[in-house]
């Protein structure tokens, strides 16, 4: 255990790094003289070093460069047109072998970039799975391929490390005509194709045990995008056997966008339909999550209102309350959204020439990318977002328009329905049991199941007090707590600081949670950790509430590399209390970096019970009902 | 640790006396049994457990007429647990029935190898049987009906609620049903009850089959309580010329650890018999603990015995594995967050002297286990880990 973790934790900090953001003396620095692409004509003669000794087994940290240099990555790259490839389709036959390569990736770059962010990998993982290899490995140099491209193309920082290397290519790159980039990428492809298939373990073989470790370490520590998608291209070939082709790649869970990724984030924003400005002080190990200023995205949403014609009226409201946090809750989202979907839904026609299944699922894209500006999706919302799309995927090609619509409709009624409204009810109903006579129960902030729990419990006439233990900056708590006390239930309030003091009288801890992953992991609001930590040192049961439809298959240990980002003011700032706002001036000073971190990721050992629409299971069993119940999920 | 040496094999071979100096304490709690009218004394001094057992529930029907509480729930685990224990609620209203699921439970569960949830699934298959039902709806409703008279007989038997509702299951789904006439469909659940009433019963020699790879030569198990299956593994293991002692825990309050270690000594298995509080004194010693469960519910921990709690909690600090040995029909849709979360079911203890009325007594008869103490789970499902056991259940019941 311990071996293993040392040196992530080492590692860490330089992944970071590897975002485009820090200045680039510090990722040059490191970098040896004898760097393969530093300079142009040592170049072709350094790649054939670099492939060989990864061929053999003698790879010494000397010989490779740390990961954060784009060259290393691209090695895998690099060996390839040299193996499978000696430079035919070249227009310029006599451009060495690394022109060669710039200009193939700068085709690939430009592919990637023409296809929509979380597209641009399905087009590599498209190419693996043509390849018909079952190699992670593959898998893996691909991908980091894709993510280095932006530093060949966006510049930026990257031209100051290797400013003549890329200005040499550059030149280069504008001898070749697109469509020649594009014969070159095919054939390479192709090549590449055939020559994994020859030898299915084409890369791993080729560069033996420690090359693979090397392209594994260089691979993994970036940010956990690259692996993501990695995980993911693996994931896909293993998934190999169940679906059909083009089921597979709806099912593979799309990488997120990490927003430390610039050009990314460039392509992106030229996209939006909402010009947001991204904050400048921003925490280090939260750069790939998105945070802009507040201030500005209302006033530009506002002034864009009638300009916005393909937004839908009832999404745009929807997206509002979701900017201005007066829909919060993840169930509260995810129905708001749902209707709003049905609104436009209803008022939908399908334009002449074109398909309503492909046209609505574009156009449900569309809205939900404004969604996404807004505030980003929940895994709730996720999960029904997947379900609707599966549904309009799965509509009779014989249904009228009407038809259509008046299904689709009925078909989100049933969802909300079902997997939520009911869903609830059965909660309730099962978690009621586990309330008896004389308990003290601890609730933290506002989670909508408990409350229904904590409601129902006080009608079967159960006698028990309730903490409500809230938090800054929301204070959801108090609303739980007015509400509660008003059906006229004995309640102590308390703030989370206070959470161990509390703890020792309370029987019985219930939370709401956001999401359940599928090793247990309890995605919520933060905070619940800590809470759920504190109720475990002293003893006490957690239950967590949470709906089947909430489950996600993917894994999280730790709540980093997926979080959500909040107004970073709301915590600087207490309003209405002007003499202990001692941060007013200095928000935006560059010492000062605020979080406002949303959510937390609570470890299944600190939870006793979940309590779903199955029943009461331990957390152990998510899997279980994620892996059976996913497929009924999306049909129901 | 795990391959200790064997040097007690050794002393045995040396001096065969050894068990024979182990008889005296067989018949030390010969004095005490005056105090439970017809229990440990009776099945201790009985050269054959077989028919002693069959009697002593006649007996024990004779007396009461009705299916009693904690009866049910001793029927599986333990049999020579004290009889008194029952708050012997009068569920005369079960009795009082006219075709009997009772008396026909009742019946089966004579033989004394039977579990009672293995009874109570073949009294559910004579239902089928004797149905006067013209329709599958009808039958389904008997059934129903039957099972539930049989579960409100005892509301504390966690294997008997489980087995019936299993049974419902099991039977009652099958994609057959629908498009059959009622005379084959019927058959066809007869069918199925009769087979699922099999495998209820093989479950035993299956478990003892299977644990066996975990009990090797020279080790030292400790015992807690009396359970069939365990016992079935330990005889098992015995007649398979395994070398391995036995650590007998007195089983208090009913002294059930006392009818094992006589069972052992039996079949010439060196077996030592510990009071309760012995368990951590001895823990060194002790290569894996065995026990039994009442249930095994949907955390993957069992309720069981009072004090396999503690006692899993000892072997868990000292680093030693303990296995449960349960059949599959034990497994119930439960989940007790503490010990208090948990239907009750209390039996009276006898402390030898009177108890002044001021001074309270816990009455409780069994625990809860959680999860992360167990090891392993032998079931006729297969070896599982505990946090199989809700994989199982989403299964069969979802």
């Amino acid at each position: 255990m311990d071996p293993r973790r040392a040196p992530r934790t080492v590692s860490d900090p330089k992944v970071r790094k590897v975002g485009f953001f820090t200045d680039p003396p510090d990722r040059s620095l490191p970098g040896p003289p004898d760097h393969p692409i530093s300079s142009f004509p040592t170049s072709p003669p350094s790649t054939i070093d670099n492939s060989p000794p990864s061929a053999g087994n003698s790879l010494s940290p000397v010989m490779i460069p740390p990961p954060r240099h784009s060259s290393s990555i691209l090695s895998p790259l690099r060996r390839d047109p040299a193996e499978f490839f000696p430079l035919p389709a070249s227009p310029t036959a006599s451009t060495s072998f690394s022109d060669d390569v710039a200009s193939t990736m700068k085709g690939r770059g430009v592919a990637a970039a023409s296809s929509s962010l979380p597209g641009g990998l399905f087009f590599y993982i498209a190419a693996i799975k043509s390849a018909a290899s079952s190699v992670p490995a593959s898998g893996l140099t691909t991908v980091s391929v894709v993510n280095n491209l932006p530093i060949e193309k966006g510049g930026g920082v990257a031209v100051e490390m290797q400013d003549d290397q890329s200005s040499r290519s550059k030149s280069l790159k504008e001898k070749t005509t697109k469509a020649e980039r594009r014969a070159l990428q095919e054939a390479q492809r192709a090549a590449k194709a055939t020559a994994k298939a020859e030898d299915g373990k084409t890369p791993a073989a080729a560069s033996g045990g420690a090359a693979s470790v090397k392209s594994g370490k260089s691979v993994k520590p970036p940010p956990s995008q690259k692996n993501d998608s990695a995980a993911l291209a693996a994931l896909e070939k293993k998934a190999g056997d169940r679906p059909p082709e083009k089921d597979r790649k709806k099912e593979v869970p799309q990488p997120r966008m990490q927003f430390d990724d610039k050009s990314r984030v460039e392509k992106a924003k030229r996209r939006a339909v909402v010009k947001q400005t991204e904050a400048r002080n921003r925490v280090e190990l939260f750069r790939h999550l998105p945070q802009y200023e507040r201030g500005t995205q209302r006033t530009e949403l506002r002034s864009k209102f009638f300009e916005l014609d393909p937004v839908h009226p009832a999404v745009y409201k929807v997206g509002l309350q979701y900017l201005y946090g007066d829909i919060c809750g993840s169930n509260a989202r995810c129905i708001a959204m749902l209707q709003a979907f049905q609104e436009a839904i209803k008022d939908y026609s399908t334009p002449s020439k074109k398909t309503l299944a492909r046209d609505l699922t574009a156009k449900i894209g569309s809205y939900l990318s404004f969604l996404i500006e807004c505030r980003p999706l929940s895994i709730s919302m996720g999960n029904a977002i997947r379900f609707l799309k599966n549904r309009i995927a799965k509509l009779p090609l014989t249904l009228s328009e009407l038809e259509a619509k008046a299904t689709l409709r009925s078909d989100i009624d049933r969802f909300i329905n079902e997997k939520i409204i009911l869903a609830d009810k059965v909660i309730v109903k099962h978690a009621v049991t586990k309330i008896s006579d004389g308990d003290v129960l601890l609730t933290y902030g506002s989670p909508s199941a408990v409350e229904m729990v904590l409601l129902h419990a006080h009608e079967l006439g159960k006698q028990f007090r309730v903490v409500v233990v809230d938090s800054r900056p929301k204070l959801e708590g108090q609303l739980l707590l007015h509400r509660l006390v008003g059906k006229g239930i004995n309640c102590t309030y308390t703030h989370v600081n206070a959470i161990s003091y509390i703890m020792h009288e309370v029987t019985r801890v219930f939370l709401g949670a956001s999401s359940v992953l599928s090793n247990g992991t309890v995605y919520s609001k933060v905070g619940t950790a800590c809470v759920a930590m504190v109720a475990h040192a002293f003893r006490v049961p957690v239950l967590v509430c949470c709906e089947a439809y909430k489950f996600h298959e993917r894994v999280q240990l730790d709540s980093l590399c997926s979080n959500e980002l909040g107004d970073p003011d709301v915590i600087s700032k207490i309003h209405g209390r002007e003499d202990i706002n001692f941060l007013d001036g200095s928000t935006n000073s560059e010492n000062l970096q605020l979080l406002n971190l949303i959510y937390d990721a609570t470890p299944s050992d600190y939870i006793s019970m979940i309590i779903t629409d199955y029943g009461m299971v331990p957390p152990t069993s998510v899997p279980v009902i994620v892996r059976d119940y996913r497929r009924e999920h999306l049909w129901i | 640790m795990w391959w200790r040496s064997p040097s007690f094999i050794l002393d045995k071979q040396q001096s065969d006396t050894v068990p024979h100096q182990r008889n005296p304490p067989d018949t030390l709690p010969l004095p005490l049994p005056s105090q439970p009218p017809f229990s440990m004394a009776d099945t201790l001094q009985n050269p054959s457990p077989e028919n002693n057992i069959s009697a002593y529930y006649q007996t024990r029907a004779a007396h009461h007429a009705v299916v009693t509480g904690d009866w049910l729930a001793q029927a599986q685990a333990a049999i020579g647990r004290d009889p008194d224990d029952s708050t012997d609620t009068t569920v005369a209203t079960v009795a009082g029935k006219p075709f009997s699921v009772i008396d026909e439970f009742n019946s089966w569960r004579k033989q004394p190898e039977l579990a009672e949830a293995v009874a109570a699934i073949r009294a559910l298959a004579a239902v089928i049987r004797n149905c006067q039902a013209t329709t599958m709806m009808e039958l389904e409703i008997e059934l129903k009906k039957a099972s539930d008279s049989l579960k409100s007989g005892d509301t504390t038997s966690i294997s008997l609620t489980a087995g019936c509702d299993l049974f419902m299951r099991y039977v009652t789904r099958t994609s057959a049903l629908e498009y059959e006439d009622f005379d084959s469909a019927k058959s066809r659940l007869i069918e199925r009850a009769e087979k699922f009433g099999e495998i209820s019963c093989k479950a035993r020699r299956i478990i003892a089959m299977l644990s066996q790879d975990f009990i090797f030569d020279g080790c030292t198990i400790l015992v807690h309580g009396f359970s069939r299956v365990v016992f079935e593994v330990l005889k098992t293991a015995a007649q398979s010329k395994k070398l391995f002692r036995v650590f007998c825990t007195e089983g208090r309050p009913d002294r059930s650890g006392l009818r094992l270690s006589n069972e052992l000594a039996k079949l010439d298995v060196p077996v030592k018999l510990l009071i309760d509080s012995a368990v951590a004194y001895t823990m060194d010693e002790v290569d894996m603990v065995f026990v039994g469960a009442d249930g095994v519910v949907e955390s993957g921990g069992i309720i069981n015995m009072m004090g396999t709690f503690q006692i899993a909690l000892v072997a868990h600090s000292m680093n030693k594995p303990v296995y449960v040995a349960a059949e599959s029909y034990k497994f119930a849709r439960l989940y007790p967050l503490d010990q208090k979360d948990m239907v009750p079911a209390l039996c009276p203890i006898d402390f030898g002297v009177p108890i002044p009325s001021k001074v309270e007594v816990e009455t409780s008869a069994r625990d809860y286990t959680p999860p992360q103490y167990l090891t392993l789970l032998f079931t006729d499902l297969g070896v599982l880990t505990p946090s199989v056991v809700s994989d199982e259940l989403i299964q069969l019941y979802l």
